[in-house]
């Protein structure tokens, strides 16, 4: 089964990453950007009926620094 | 009894060598040094060193995937048993996502690698580390980190503050960490996390550019502690 972890910086964490990024954008002249925030995408490839309980147990262990970030976990299917 | 420190590598550290010579000039004992894979740690350790650099390449986040490794294992169960830890620059990094300390460091405010000598303040000056400065004294210590941007929510940071868990502080702003935090204490004061590296500034260099001194001290302070214990 194919899981996705999509892995974002909490509310209110500094994102220097994402504001490099919005300024570029405006350097390039697009308008209309109020904000962009950087994250990251994790695809995992898992043995079929693997507990969601154990997916999120790897975001809270590893892929996610859960004093900073939040994480979602998508089923592709 | 001699005083015996390890000295952890990862792949991607680049500070344990300075780390070693660091040890080595203050307490005149060879350091030990200690593999990331490897499971056991020597017995009778008076402190364990992290050093600095990018261990895993950094990959997924700073210190993120050598917490995992099989030596921190060994390390988080001697700090438990309260052997002094001391992590320096990805050191630190690799402390706080092992969970011996609270907080994270994020990417530079300034998004830009900080590569040179800053004032600090020291803030606590009883802990293991800390004894051989006086509170409130300004030193200074190298830094050199593109994560070093210290940052916990805002309950954690008071409670740090009030529990006298703040090693030291940038005098002036660094790299965008919260209250200008570049040291913690765990709660026995016997873990260090800290992104200026003293083990660049030993010995009085020719040019003040060189590092100076100052982090000598740090050295002195654990090895004084060794010696009362």
């Amino acid at each position: 089964m194919q899981v996705r972890v999509l892995v974002r910086l909490k509310p209110g964490v500094l994102d220097p990453q994402g504001r490099a990024v919005h300024h570029a954008l405006e350097g390039m002249g697009f308008e209309g950007v109020a904000d962009v925030r950087v994250g990251r995408l994790l695809e995992l490839d898992l043995a079929d009926g693997t507990d969601e309980a154990i997916i999120r147990q790897m975001c809270e262990k590893l892929l996610a620094n859960t004093v900073i970030e939040r994480f979602t976990i998508e089923g592709v299917n | 009894m001699a005083f015996r420190a390890a000295v952890i590598t990862f792949p991607g550290s680049n500070c344990d060598r300075d780390m070693a010579t660091g040890l080595e000039a203050v307490s005149g004992q060879p350091a030990i040094r200690v593999w990331h894979g490897d499971a056991d740690l020597p017995s009778g350790l008076d402190l364990i060193a992290l050093p600095g650099g990018f261990s895993y390449g950094d990959y997924l986040r700073s210190g993120a995937m050598a917490a995992t490794s099989p030596v921190m294992r060994a390390v988080i169960a001697a700090a438990e048993r309260g052997v002094p830890v001391l992590g320096v620059c990805n050191g630190f990094q690799v402390l706080t996502e092992a969970r011996l300390l609270p907080g994270a460091l994020l990417r530079n405010a300034g998004q830009r690698f900080v590569c040179r000598t800053v004032a600090l303040t020291v803030e606590n000056a009883s802990s293991p580390f800390t004894a051989g400065y006086a509170a409130g004294e300004t030193i200074r210590i190298p830094v050199a980190h593109h994560d070093g941007n210290y940052y916990a929510d805002a309950e954690t940071l008071d409670m740090l503050e009030g529990e006298g868990r703040v090693a030291f502080r940038y005098a002036e702003s660094c790299n965008g960490s919260a209250r200008d935090i570049a040291g913690v204490l765990s709660a026995n004061g016997r873990v260090l996390g800290m992104m200026p590296h003293p083990e660049r500034a030993i010995e009085p260099a020719a040019h003040a550019s060189l590092g100076g001194a100052d982090g000598r001290r740090l050295f002195e302070s654990v090895l004084a502690s060794f010696a009362t214990a």
